[in-house]
């Protein structure tokens, strides 16, 4: 026993049964705790155990997308057009960098980094993306550079290399028109197109035959159940339904014709469709100036695409079936057979052309396209046939007249003016076919005769595209007998492929009709050695050394209006102020295997600027057929 | 389990156990539970470390350099502690004090020491075996019951070094410390009323606590608790990864490096203070039952030495650190399991870390000292 000064006496018995009682008391409270902690993990482990493995599964186990393969796209020999090849690229994923300009720097200390990328790579920052989306710093990687970022990765987080399937287009901007391209897809792709579909997919069809035939040629998004850790990184592939791959689609396009056709408009603004009368198939479609579709699938710096777009000859702009031009005299041969089967003339009556024509009581004076102030006597006595091959003014004036607006808009929009009657061509217009009501409805005025006269011609208000006229040109092969435009030859599912019932003959000619009609056209090709008087419009440019039956009709179509006294003077008009030549044609006559429209802007003259290209593609397609068949 | 009965129903006749010839001064019946507990904890470990075996080897040679500090510490005779407590408080309280002015920050805390010949260390984690002793130290010869300013000077010798732990700022630690000096107290059989009493004049602390000391974060933290799903990816990511670890482990566990959550790193802080979360993924309930019986085991061997010891001194420090050690537990646990929002304690001698384990394993050290050195007056 010890004495602490100021204090009791130690108890040492009392002491320790305190002790012994505070002792296992806190263990019980210890154990009673324990008891709770236990109930907590019971609670945990077996009462809510589903809850919890289905939130830990929700934790690693993420289905992602996967895109299918692109349809390839053939012509209808079998030569690629579109094809997929792999592509690497340097993208970043913003989210997971340590820091843009940290991240831009490291880079370039690895690999060449031009200031157009960075600057691009900025401007695609700033878009509007999803969140995670990896935004590309440097298209095309080279094989050593995709291996020095990929052997750097641990210090460049956020930057990957991907290797994706990018559009490849072989023949460039030969085909693009006709083809169309692919771009990389925006916010506003996704705001129409099925989120779930392109959940994968870096690319959308933009124009031609991958937007319209964007359904087919996309296929079926798949998935993949991975498993991932905290940061998204995938450990493993747990499961996969694979994508199913787009359908490869065969065109009508004859790739060679294209090709042909694109060298022979030459660097010449200007379209040329040429189809296949039996089938409506189109063989070729050209417009130049054209573009290079591979740039939209890398992508192009602002300036490249500014210089694309803003350009005064537009290269974006597809002149084969959205530009529209008055179709000049190509429409006479329309004019004509709406007379004679409407009864208005027939194939033996004359008119005498003096070279001008004016309505009774008006003061306007029309012209003939022969006129000039020295020689003003017109082409004398003209019948239906001779108003063709000479291509007479002053015939289809008072032919127009008589047969009316009525008559005349009428029988036109059989061959397809005025609508797109084309099957799977994208964004295909439907140029201006007019009547009385379309005048009103438009103008507010009433239908002058003064139209009808000018109509006669293919001027006035009447637009066309070159696809339409090629289209016409395939009706008079037919003679009469048509089919739609297409594109598409054939693809993998046949199911899939177009039923459309053919559009109803043309009524109205009779057989001989259509025979007197293309004689008179074989005539503006044919109809030689005759004095200038005397011969076809076309013969002296493209008549010569012919070794098939062609049938063709020129156009030349005014663009600005020319004063009524004034002479039509090339050299003082400004370029873009200049005729449009155009020339349409099928041959061989009697079994056409091909029907052809060639627009060249501000070109000039039909026969001598238009004909001749169609006469080298014509011959292009035909000499080699007529070769093998001896 | 037979062995513990029969000690229980001794201890509570108040028997004295024979003391043991033992060379080493260990007491099996201490060490097998917690060579139990830090083989299993060296196996989660290693698989929350995603088998990284330097961790693991760093962490057996602290394991290891534990266990031979404890050894040490039980060959030892209890009258050292009693005389040199006050100087090991003395200096865990000027190391508190150097870790203040120049201690080493880690993750926004500065806990650690770094001077020169020693490792790294952190002071806190020696003040959870040292404030025990001191208040043991101070009550052993004063007649018990204590007087109430015997109880603040004893309660005192907790909070300061409590406050000093608080400001680096680990507040699991300073609870921990403070509630070692307070168990003791406790257990020197200060009157119930007193507690109370104690207990009420702490009650509106709390509040100048959330006011004056709380940052944003840990304020969150607390909100989260409540509300996990209010911010999932920020204050409540822990707590949700955790349960979720736990839950998804269900009865037997999805087997040792298996955790989904643990190995593909869904689990923050997987192998220190999360690592109770771990095992519950991969070793199930069972396992986690298992760890929870060899800690109440360990819990009752230290309560029965406490009772058994001879002496104030050896009575309260043996009691005072046993029960620190289980509240250690719990409090690990509860946060795991999200019954208390997250403070940062790890869970004794399974999380990664050498000072926090050197330091328990001396804490039973002393404790087997007590044992094997009965009858030492």
């Amino acid at each position: 026993m010890k004495v602490i000064p100021g204090s009791q006496l130690k108890n040492t018995r009392a002491e320790a049964r305190t002790f012994l009682l505070r002792a296992w008391t806190l263990f019980g409270i210890a154990v009673g705790i324990s008891t709770i902690l236990v109930g907590r993990l019971f609670q945990l482990q077996v009462l809510e155990y589903e809850f919890y493995e289905t939130r830990s599964e929700h934790n690693r186990i993420e289905v992602q997308p996967v895109a299918a393969g692109r349809g390839l796209i053939f012509d209808r020999h079998g030569v690629l057009l579109a094809e997929n090849r792999s592509v690497s690229s340097l993208e970043v994923v913003e989210e997971r960098t340590t820091g843009v300009e940290e991240t831009i720097s490291a880079i370039r200390g690895l690999i060449e980094i031009k200031e157009s990328e960075i600057e691009e790579f900025r401007r695609r920052l700033a878009r509007k993306r999803r969140p995670y989306q990896s935004v590309p710093l440097k298209l095309k990687l080279r094989e050593e550079e995709a291996a020095v970022i990929r052997v750097n990765g641990h210090l460049l987080p956020g930057v990957r290399v991907s290797s994706i399937a990018a559009r490849y287009y072989p023949l460039g901007e030969v085909v693009s028109h006709a083809v169309g391209s692919v771009r990389r897809i925006t916010v506003d792709d996704l705001n129409r197109l099925d989120r779930s579909q392109y959940a994968a997919t870096r690319y959308v069809g933009r124009r031609g035959i991958e937007a319209f035939y964007e359904p087919v040629l996309h296929g079926d998004v798949g998935h993949r159940r991975v498993e991932v850790d905290v940061r998204g990184r995938v450990i493993r592939q747990l499961e996969l339904s694979p994508p199913v791959k787009g359908g490869d689609l065969k065109l009508h396009l004859d790739s060679r014709l294209q090709i042909l056709a694109y060298n022979a408009l030459g660097d010449r603004r200007g379209a040329v469709v040429a189809i296949e009368p039996g089938s409506g198939g189109i063989l070729a479609m050209v417009s130049r100036p054209s573009y290079n579709p591979n740039l939209f699938v890398s992508g192009m710096t602002v300036q490249e695409y500014r210089s694309l777009n803003n350009s005064r000859n537009l290269p974006l702009f597809n002149r084969a079936v959205q530009g529209q031009y008055a179709p000049g005299s190509t429409f006479k041969p329309i004019v004509g057979l709406a007379a004679v089967s409407k009864g208005v003339t027939s194939w033996d009556e004359t008119i005498v052309d003096q070279g001008w024509f004016k309505l009774p009581g008006q003061q306007r004076i029309f012209r003939d396209w022969s006129w000039t102030p020295e020689d003003a006597g017109g082409q004398g006595i003209v019948d239906l046939r001779r108003a063709i091959y000479r291509s007479s003014n002053v015939y289809f004036y008072d032919l127009a007249t008589r047969l009316k607006i009525d008559a005349l808009s009428g029988f036109a929009s059989q061959f397809g003016l005025g609508s797109d009657t084309a099957l799977d061509v994208y964004e295909a217009v439907d140029g201006i076919l007019p009547n009385r009501e379309w005048k009103y409805g438009v103008r507010g005025e009433d239908w002058y005769t003064g139209d009808t006269v000018n109509m006669g011609i293919g001027q006035g208000y009447l637009l066309v595209t070159p696809l339409q006229l090629a289209t016409v040109a395939s009706v008079f092969a037919t003679r009469g007998q048509w089919k739609h435009p297409r594109m598409l030859f054939s693809r993998d599912d046949p199911s899939l492929n177009s039923t459309q019932s053919p559009p109803p003959p043309i009524s109205g000619p009779s057989q001989k009709d259509w025979e007197l009609m293309i004689g008179a056209m074989e005539e503006v090709v044919h109809r030689g050695d005759r004095g200038i008087g005397g011969n076809g419009t076309a013969w002296s440019y493209i008549g010569r050394d012919i070794a098939y039956r062609m049938a063709g009709k020129s156009g030349t179509a005014q663009v600005v209006g020319i004063n009524q006294d004034a002479q039509y003077d090339e050299a003082e008009l400004d370029e873009y102020q200049r005729k449009h030549a155009w020339f349409i044609a099928f041959a061989p006559s009697d079994e056409p295997v091909i029907a052809i429209a060639v627009l060249v802007e501000n070109g000039g003259g039909g026969s001598s600027v238009a004909a001749p290209i169609a006469r080298k593609i014509l011959d292009a397609y035909l000499l080699p057929k007529i070769a093998s068949n001896r | 389990m037979k062995e513990y009965t029969r000690y229980l129903t001794n201890s509570l006749r108040l028997r004295r156990e024979e003391p043991r010839s033992n060379n080493f001064h260990l007491d099996p019946m201490l060490l097998v539970p917690l060579l139990c507990i830090v083989g299993i904890g060296l196996a989660v470990l290693y698989s929350a470390v995603h088998q990284d075996l330097s961790i693991l080897e760093n962490q057996s040679v602290n394991l290891f350099l534990g266990f031979v500090a404890m050894t040490l510490a039980a060959w030892l005779h209890p009258r050292v502690y009693l005389r040199f407590a006050p100087v090991l408080y003395t200096i865990g309280l000027i190391s508190l004090v150097a870790v203040f002015l120049f201690g080493t920050t880690v993750n926004g805390s500065q806990r650690w020491l770094d001077l020169p010949l020693l490792p790294r260390f952190q002071p806190s984690e020696l003040m959870k075996v040292t404030v025990p002793l001191t208040v043991a130290w101070f009550l052993h010869d004063r007649a018990l019951p204590p007087r109430t300013i015997e109880v603040g000077i004893a309660l005192l010798v907790a909070v300061v070094p409590g406050i000093l732990v608080i400001l680096q700022p680990d507040l699991g630690t300073a609870i921990l410390v403070v509630s070692s000096g307070s168990l003791v107290v406790l257990l020197s059989g200060v009157r119930w009323r007193l507690v109370l009493v104690g207990t009420l004049s702490v009650v509106p602390l709390i509040p100048a606590y959330w006011y004056f000391f709380m940052n944003e974060f840990q304020k969150k933290r607390v909100f989260t608790l409540f509300d996990p799903e209010s911010d999932p990816l920020g204050a409540g990511w822990s707590i949700i990864q955790s349960t979720t670890a736990l839950g998804s482990g269900g009865l037997l566990g999805k087997g040792l490096f298996e955790g989904t959550q643990s190995q593909l790193k869904f689990l923050p802080e997987s192998h220190t203070d999360f690592i109770m979360a771990v095992i519950g993924e991969e070793l199930g309930f069972m396992g986690v039952m298992t760890l929870i019986i060899l800690y109440v085991l360990v819990l009752a061997r230290g309560m029965y030495i406490a009772v058994q010891a001879g002496d104030t001194f050896g009575r309260l420090a043996a009691g005072g650190l046993t029960l620190t050690f289980f509240v250690h537990v719990v409090l690990n646990i509860a946060v795991v399991s999200g019954l208390l929002p997250v403070t940062g304690a790890p869970l004794p001698l399974v999380s990664f870390g050498g000072t926090s384990a050197i330091a328990l394993l001396v804490g039973f050290g002393i404790v087997m000292s007590i044992h094997t050195h009965r009858g030492w007056r």
